[in-house]
């Protein structure tokens, strides 16, 4: 490559390689430099060493905060993907009513976080919300949901299941892309409709699941609004002014490792330990992405040479 | 391609010196000077931004009030923005674009805003204008500073007592509020409704923590529950917050924890017409007194008297005794125009004419004492409890620490398991606390 050439090719990157540079790698270079020190972003940072790491360990409530986002990571993960899977398969063998299926499933999808949750809470209320006066009919005592330790991350992971048409509308247009000859000729050989969805749809859209389980991991580790919103309107603090929500209500349940980053940093005022705690974050989300994709990609070549 | 590597190399370079510059840009200190700045003349022009988080009627009656300081200063102009809380507050000041004057109501922040020096000190300007502290009572000024450090001052304030609802208590045969602990115990169980089914329909006295007003710094002046001991560390672990959880805890049981969950559950927003004293579901409350206006407002229906919140039996020297916060006013790190703020949080904060509007305005108690003795203050039966209880000498300011509000949150988890039978024993759980929020402050190093 010639100098001329070289400093044409810089040129062109330069806009990226600044922007990436300005909003990505110095904030990720400032915050990895911040977790050293006790800092409350008002006055001068003060060098501490390890000590917001070492505090880390101790911390009941970092626990409690990385107990609940890994079970939003299992889950969410496992019932968007699939959620997400099984729609689009249905959708893609409907011979009439498509558009309006595809649109209904994918409209929750539009809705802001803060009135998604808020309406999953109104409509599982208990003893007022419609859900429970219809269990209630039935003979049946609903649970208590957002107001029950046992029940407030799946009332959560409700909300966000709802909202995942965008997931589902992706997978649809990958199911849609598979040729259509590779479906004949496996007819013609006999196979039935679940073979051919084991052996042609499911290799052929697995890159795009791929993509689906790394999008819901990152999702549910970054997992705050509804958090907070079930959390707040079930303690009956959502329309507290002021910054006195009760975050993690009830009984700490809803505490994700966001929330309780985002406590650290702006109630308490200690901007070092928040930022020790999105250090972590940010390297378990980047190995946990690197080992997915590495291994399915060894599991996709491993496929392709079979 | 070896350019590329050695450009993202360079980038992280350049990226890292960043970075560390502006760890040494902050180093900079506050910039403010220690002298108070001085005060502007009466017909200088200048204007001033406040920031608040009122809205609705009670943001016109605050923007009411901040009009007021034209009579002092013709020529000011006062652009009021409500809605602010205080994350905006911080936001703004970190990023060095503050307002004038912040208006907040966490009174839980106290200690960080005077410790970080997010809010200026102002003890300069007092000593200035000779400003008799005096004539603010005790408890509301120890929730205006932090260390001796008085960064704040108080516009109006918020005092808790006891609410109940005649209609329930008379149909219990209770023709007077319970004075101690052990009548609210007997009172609540008399006016507690079950129906057929055995789930609760009213309850005497909901003491589920956290829900609504019932916060452990509400509730533990009426225990004689301190937070510090005498050393500067957590004191909880004592018999005064055993008391206080073992009450609750025996409301409780006579409920039944699940059958008080799902009673809860089912309850509306604290601020909204559905709060369940509205709703005539609950007989007794811990409240401030602004719920006076909520239930005018909302609930003119219900017939309601207000006491002070019963005491424990054998701590009869209590009674009269409550909490105290408010809205707490200061000038941010980075103020445009400190000199013309501090007049304004002085007009605010001192000027009984205005107080006393403002406190009939939005229906909260005066921060001092003249405006107190005002007869132009608007007292009717039951705001007039809180009015008593603010000049009886007896009021708890909030605890301050430079934890925010962690060291509510710890107290208010553990009452909360408490509550649900998973604390075998009070007293070691409380120490477990203690040495949890002296590990906190100890890592925020003041």
């Amino acid at each position: 490559m010639t100098a001329r050439r070289r400093l044409t090719v810089l040129a062109l990157l330069a806009p990226a390689v600044l922007g990436f540079a300005a909003f990505f790698g110095y904030p990720l270079v400032a915050t990895v430099v911040f977790s050293f020190t006790r800092y409350d972003l008002i006055n001068p940072p003060e060098w501490i060493g390890l000590a917001n790491y070492e505090y880390m360990l101790g911390d009941e409530l970092f626990a409690r905060a990385v107990g609940n986002t890994l079970w939003f990571v299992v889950v969410l993960t496992a019932t968007r993907v699939v959620f997400a899977l099984g729609v689009a398969s249905v959708i893609a063998r409907l011979k009439s009513g498509v558009g309006l299926v595809r649109t209904l499933c994918y409209l929750p999808s539009l809705a802001p976080p803060v009135a998604a949750t808020l309406v999953f809470f109104l409509v599982l209320r208990p003893n007022e919300g419609p859900v429970d006066t219809f269990l209630g009919w039935l003979g049946v005592q609903g649970p208590l949901w957002f107001a029950d330790p046992a029940w407030a991350k799946p009332g959560i992971a409700a909300v966000v299941l709802w909202v995942s048409g965008d997931l589902m509308i992706i997978v649809l247009a990958a199911i849609l892309d598979v040729p259509r000859e590779q479906y004949e000729a496996a007819e013609l050989d006999g196979a039935g409709p679940l073979r051919r969805w084991w052996h042609i749809t499911l290799p052929s859209i697995s890159p795009v699941l791929l993509f689906g389980v790394v999008n819901s991991i990152i999702l549910a580790l970054q997992l705050f609004t509804q958090a907070v919103v079930a959390g707040s309107a079930a303690s009956g603090s959502a329309d507290v002014t002021g910054s006195t929500k009760d975050l993690g209500f009830p009984e700490n349940s809803t505490l994700t490792f966001p929330v309780w980053l985002y406590a650290q940093g702006f109630r308490y005022f200690d901007m070092g330990y928040a930022a020790a705690m999105a250090t972590v974050l940010f390297a378990v989300s980047f190995l946990a992405t690197a080992l997915l994709v590495q291994r399915m990609r060894r599991a996709t070549h491993q496929e392709e040479g079979a | 391609m070896r350019s590329l590597p050695r450009a993202a190399a360079v980038s992280s370079a350049v990226a890292l010196a960043a970075s560390l510059a502006a760890c040494a840009a902050g180093s900079g200190g506050s910039g403010q000077g220690s002298g108070p700045a001085a005060a502007p003349a009466r017909d200088a022009e200048f204007s001033l931004t406040v920031w608040s988080n009122y809205s609705g009627r009670e943001q016109d009656e605050v923007t009411k009030a901040l009009e007021s300081f034209k009579e002092k200063f013709p020529n000011a102009v006062i652009e009021h923005q409500g809605s602010q809380d205080d994350d905006k507050i911080t936001a703004g000041i970190r990023g060095g674009n503050p307002p004038d004057v912040a208006l907040s109501f966490t009174t839980d922040n106290i200690g960080q805003f005077c410790s970080s020096g997010a809010f200026q000190p102002l003890k300069p300007y007092l000593d200035r204008d000779g400003v008799d502290l005096g004539q603010i009572p005790d408890a509301v000024r120890s929730y205006t500073e932090y260390k001796g450090n008085r960064c704040a001052m108080p516009m109006l304030s918020d005092v808790y007592g006891l609410y109940y609802n005649k209609e329930l208590l008379a149909a219990a045969g209770i023709t007077a509020p319970p004075r101690t602990t052990s009548e609210l115990l007997d009172f609540a169980k008399r006016t507690t409704r079950r129906a057929a089914d055995g789930s609760l329909e009213v309850v005497g006295f909901l003491p589920s923590m956290p829900f609504y007003a019932n916060r452990p710094q509400i509730w533990a002046p009426h225990f004689g529950a301190e937070w510090e001991t005498a050393d500067g560390r957590s004191g909880l672990a004592t018999p005064e917050w055993a008391a206080m959880l073992e009450f609750q805890k025996r409301l409780v049981d006579f409920y039944g924890h699940d059958a008080l969950e799902r009673f809860r559950a089912g309850l509306g927003q604290e601020y909204s017409a559905d709060h369940a004293f509205h709703r005539q579901k609950i007989a007794m409350m811990v409240d401030g007194e602004y719920r006076t206006a909520f239930l005018a407002d909302q609930a003119p229906e219900v017939e309601f008297g207000t006491a002070p919140f019963p005491v424990p039996d054998d701590r009869p020297d209590l009674y009269g005794t409550g909490f105290t916060t408010g809205t707490i006013m200061g000038i941010p790190k980075g103020a445009g125009n400190p000199g013309a703020a501090w007049e304004l949080i002085k007009h605010l904060a001192l000027d009984t004419d205005t107080v006393v509007e403002l406190a009939n305005g939005i229906k909260n108690i005066p921060s001092t004492k003249a405006a107190l003795a005002d007869p132009g203050l608007e007292v009717d039966e039951n705001f007039r409890t809180f009015v008593d209880l603010a000049t009886s000498g007896k009021l708890r300011g909030n605890p301050v620490t430079p934890i925010g509000d962690a060291h509510i949150k710890a107290v208010g988890d553990f009452a909360t398991a408490w509550q649900a039978g998973q604390v075998p024993d009070v007293l070691a759980g409380l120490r477990e606390v203690d040495r949890r929020v002296d590990e906190q402050i100890a890592k925020s190093g003041k």
